[in-house]
């Protein structure tokens, strides 16, 4: 695993910048750019989708794996039911999230927790073809052709860049089947997800 | 009894004015309130106790709940921020909370520092090798939640979960949204914000201070803000703000009364009399009537209230009638005497008597108010008796000697002529006016269920508006209205510590059977020395190590990555245990302060209940399964408290005392007659209309909606005492017929009564409309009846004398 220092890390996604500039031109060249990409986004209005996510913890000798279902209700409800290992429940609509495990439920705001905002923000931006959105906390950058594309975005926000150091989702077409998250210290949170037909 | 009359007169004079100065000294030095203190019992119960310290000084009621409305919500923010960062550093405050983090940091490395022995979940079995594998299992299971982000910086020195447990524990109750960096409602259309203040709640001063400097600071922000902010407004609420509010009501309110009510008055008797000295004259006993009336309340009670001087305007209403009396019977007196010095023996002799009974009726009916435990009440009673014995003993014996040899007033025959041939007839109105009382006695028995009203707050004299802005902002806050609470008190602060939790252990049951939504306990923050010493004695001391390594096996963690865990645990078992000066400079010294207190030599915890959200069948708490949870933790020294149940029980409280003093103040009233008159059948004639006065009253308040309060009850009491005056002139004399000249001045009497008591029934402060919506009305009903009912040359009075 690479070890990230602050310093070297920048110049290093400096260098990778510079030389992915030239990418987005080729793919705007063959008709496939990030606006084309959020609006077919855009176009699912709710959708249903199993998911299975792995973390790998630098504190663990395994990754830890939860799976469970989820929902998305256009343009801000998200819900993540996780049935293994322990049912729980994450409720996102606008601006709470409420977290229900066991007996316990807790309400809280986005706003208090900038990580958690940041990541939610993340998946809800993308789900929703919102590229102002995402482009309020993160930098975006396309690969790849319209049928197995992936977006990454680079955290702008300080407090966020703090822990996460990217988010990486990828797709095909209007499809996402993956949503990986590398934090600043290395661990990492793999989650694919695969589209239950929609009703 | 022989002496000149020049010297009785000198004695009279000089008495009197002695008196007075005396008087003025005592009201120099008396204390004035209008603080809640007339409404508290003087001798409380236990349970109502832990109700007037929560008054007085609880933590509650140092609150002021601040909302900033208008303006966008970017700027109401802004503005919450500015006036938080100018109050945080002003010493009437304890704290300002507005959300933005503070404390929490420091609140955070408490709690995370003091964690095993603060958490109730460190017991010996947790960590064995079992426990510590399933504890560790759940803290793995965790960081595979959304939250997993959130605690995996936590799990090398935390792998039990143990902050997680009391951040559980802590965040059970709701708190506003944010919004820009400050709490909002949940509508988003109000910035919010919470005050404590130093001043305890019953300091009305400390708190229009506290309310002034609010004020000052969000004047300051929004001339910081700009153009932006200038829609902004400020709004507050709490028990201090209606304190101070209440107070500037009642002293603006009982202003307005009393100079408007002498206007009146004054306008009345210079209509009447013509002449200024008469008007002087006429006065006197009023002035010295009121002047003796606060000195007896202060003397006897060592502090005036408010109210009782707003109803102190009524008391001119009653004590002028007396001179009255005496100058229009005066002249008539003076006209026959040709020329005679003051006021004619014929005076004395023909209505001294029938106006000292009615004196001595009034006081029979306030004498029983003294007796009250309602403080508002005996204060009253107190005031009523002195002020109409000094203005009667001034009447009869100052004023006669101040009459000039050569005092007129209007000649007012002419009216008293055309009054007579009004009256004559009036017993034509016999039997109407008994149907209109026997109407109002079935309207009053129809509505007997629903006669009076049984809270406290019918009583409260904050505006409708000012209830409504505090319950909204209590619901955005999601602040505690704190109705429901255990009381735990005991010799020193161990031993409530100790009962608290056995008690916290029992009520954790009832939150996970939903009968409570949470409940606070200041063990929390502070627990008994007891029970940190159980739980260090509860940590792993040399073999940790091992102990991991069995708990470790099957999970994919290494004992190795637990090494900050067991320096944390080493340094915790020998450490002295929290006192509580660990917790100052947090936001949890002031929790633990504001629960946990020492009152005189008693120690006292306070475990505020949240009741669970209401649902269709119950609304608030079961008091049931509390009672239950108490006993099952066999604490004696633990006191279940509803606030609201027991104010409430308290007014009842004061309502049935003050209707069985009523029913006792009317038999007093009835034997005083009876002895007097030595007639039952004068009796009864002098006690008709006075009875038939208040059913008519009851009935018409009932027809209009009114729930009937305490002071309606004094009202009518008063309609008793203001109405006997009218009965005893046209039941009780022995003459056949009443003067004119008697006639015009129970007229005159009448319409100034009116006058008095008429303006507090548009008084805003429901204490001083109650006895205004009684009495104005009652007293001209009592006239009206008395004539119809008393009148001589009716058939039932000559049957009466026949017999």
């Amino acid at each position: 695993m690479i070890a990230w220092s602050p310093r070297s890390s920048w110049r290093r996604i400096l260098a990778i910048v510079l030389l992915l500039a030239m990418q987005p031109m080729t793919a705007s060249a063959t008709g496939w750019d990030i606006d084309q990409l959020m609006q077919s986004l855009a176009k699912t209005k709710a959708g249903r989708a199993t998911f299975v996510e792995k973390k790998y913890l630098a504190l663990l000798d395994r990754p830890v794996e939860s799976s469970g279902e989820l929902r998305y209700t256009a343009p801000d409800r998200l819900e993540k039911r996780t049935i293994k290992p322990k049912p729980e429940n994450m409720l996102v609509d606008g601006d709470t999230l409420v977290l229900e495990r066991g007996r316990q439920k807790h309400t809280l705001q986005l706003q208090e927790y900038p990580e958690l905002a940041g990541f939610i923000g993340s998946i809800r931006g993308t789900l929703s073809g919102d590229r102002k959105a995402l482009e309020a906390s993160f930098r975006l950058k396309l690969d790849g052709p319209a049928d197995r594309w992936t977006l990454t975005l680079f955290p702008t926000d300080s407090k966020l860049a703090n822990s996460v150091h990217l988010i990486e989702i990828t797709g095909a077409r209007d499809n996402v089947r993956s949503i990986n998250i590398i934090q600043t210290d290395g661990d990492r949170s793999m989650m694919t997800i695969e589209r239950v037909a929609s009703q | 009894m022989k002496q000149p009359p020049i010297r009785r007169r000198t004695i009279a004079i000089l008495a009197w004015l002695l008196g007075l100065m005396m008087c003025v000294v005592v009201i120099a030095r008396t204390t004035f309130t209008a603080d809640l203190s007339a409404f508290l019992p003087a001798s409380p119960t236990k349970e109502q106790q832990v109700l007037l310290d929560q008054l007085r000084d609880g933590v509650v009621s140092r609150l002021i709940l601040v909302g900033i409305e208008g303006a966008d919500a970017p700027t109401r923010a802004a503005l919450s921020k500015g006036m938080a960062q100018k109050l945080r550093s002003d010493a009437a405050f304890v704290t300002i909370n507005n959300g933005e983090p503070v404390h929490t940091e420091k609140d955070q490395a408490f709690l995370f520092g003091n964690r095993y022995l603060l958490s109730p979940a460190v017991t010996p079995e947790r960590f064995t090798g079992q426990g510590l594998h399933d504890a560790l299992s759940e803290t793995i299971d965790m960081l595979a939640s959304p939250a997993g982000m959130l605690i995996k910086p936590l799990l090398p020195r935390d792998p039990t979960g143990e902050m997680i447990k009391l951040f559980e524990q802590m965040n059970a109750g709701n708190r506003p949204r944010m919004s820009h960096g400050a709490w909002a409602s949940r509508d988003g259309e109000r910035a919010l914000q919470i005050a404590q203040t130093r001043a305890a709640g019953a300091d009305t001063d400390g708190q229009q201070l506290a309310m002034a400097k609010l004020q000052e600071a969000f004047d300051t922000a929004v001339k910081g803000q700009g153009t932006p902010a200038a829609s902004a407004k400020l709004v507050m609420t709490g028990p201090g703000v209606f304190s101070v509010l209440s107070r500037q009501t009642i002293e603006s309110e009982v202003t307005r009364l009393s100079v408007i009510g002498t206007l009146i008055i004054v306008a009345l008797l210079l209509t009447v009399y013509r002449s200024f000295t008469a008007l002087v004259l006429g006065l006197l006993p009023v002035i010295s009537g009121a002047v003796v009336g606060v000195v007896a309340v202060s003397l006897g009670f060592g502090l005036v209230h408010g109210i009782t001087l707003g109803f102190g305007t009524t008391l001119i209403g009653e004590a002028v009638d007396y001179s009255i009396y005496l100058f229009v019977q005066s002249r008539q007196g003076s006209a026959d005497a040709s020329g005679a010095s003051g006021a004619s023996p014929d005076w004395v002799a023909d209505f001294w008597p029938t106006i000292r009974l009615g004196v001595m009726t009034s006081i029979m009916g306030f004498a029983s108010l003294l007796l009250s435990s309602f403080p508002g009440l005996a204060q009253l009673g107190l005031y009523s008796i002195a002020g109409l014995v000094a203005a009667a003993l001034v009447t009869r014996f100052v004023l006669p000697h101040l009459l000039p040899v050569d005092f007129r007033i209007r000649d007012v025959s002419a009216i008293g002529n055309k009054l007579s041939m009004l009256v004559a007839p009036a017993s034509l109105l016999r039997w109407p006016l008994l149907l209109v009382t026997i109407a109002a006695a079935v309207v009053v028995t129809q509505h007997r269920a629903t006669l009076w009203n049984a809270e406290l707050s019918s009583l409260s004299p904050v505006a409708k508006e000012d209830q409504a802005t505090d319950a909204r902002l209590r619901a955005d806050m999601g602040a505690p209205d704190v109705r429901y609470m255990v009381v735990v008190s005991g010799k020193d602060r161990e031993d409530v510590l100790v009962s608290a939790e056995r008690v916290s252990e029992q009520l954790a049951q009832l939150v996970e059977k939903g009968v409570l939504a949470a409940f606070e306990t200041p063990t929390r923050y502070l627990p008994s020395v007891a029970s940190q010493r159980a739980r260090q004695a509860s940590l792993p001391s040399d073999d940790v190590e091992q102990r991991l390594k069995q708990a470790t096996d099957g999970l994919p963690v290494r004992a190795a990555v637990f090494a900050p865990f067991m320096q944390d645990i080493a340094a915790a078992k020998v450490r002295p245990p929290l006192q509580r000066s660990d917790l100052d400079g947090t936001s949890l010294a002031l929790a633990v302060d504001s629960l946990l207190f020492k009152r005189g030599d008693q120690w006292s915890a306070i475990l505020p209940l949240t009741a669970p959200e209401s649902t269709a069948h119950t609304i608030g708490i079961s008091t049931e399964p509390i009672r239950a949870a108490l006993a099952a933790a066999g604490q004696e020294n633990a006191l279940f408290v509803d606030l609201k149940a027991e104010s409430d029980h308290l007014y009842s409280g004061y309502l049935r005392e003050a209707t069985q003093l009523s029913l006792a103040g009317v038999a007093g009233i009835l034997i005083l007659l009876a002895i007097s008159l030595r007639s039952l059948v004068r009796v009864v004639r002098v006690m008709l209309p006075l009875a038939a006065a208040v059913i008519t009253v009851v009935g018409i308040l009932v027809l209009c909606d009114q729930r009937l309060t305490i002071l309606h009850l004094v009202g009518l009491l008063l309609t008793v005492a203001v109405g006997s005056n009218y009965a005893l002139f046209f039941g009780a004399r022995r003459d056949a017929t009443i003067s004119p000249q008697t006639l015009t001045s129970l007229l005159f009497a009448n319409l100034t009564t009116v006058a008095g008591f008429g303006l507090l029934g548009f008084s805003q402060v429901p204490v001083l409309q109650a006895i205004g919506t009684t009495v104005g009305p009652g007293a001209v009903l009592a006239l009206v009846y008395a004539a119809v009912f008393s009148a001589q040359g009716s058939t039932v009075a000559r049957d009466a004398k026949a017999t």
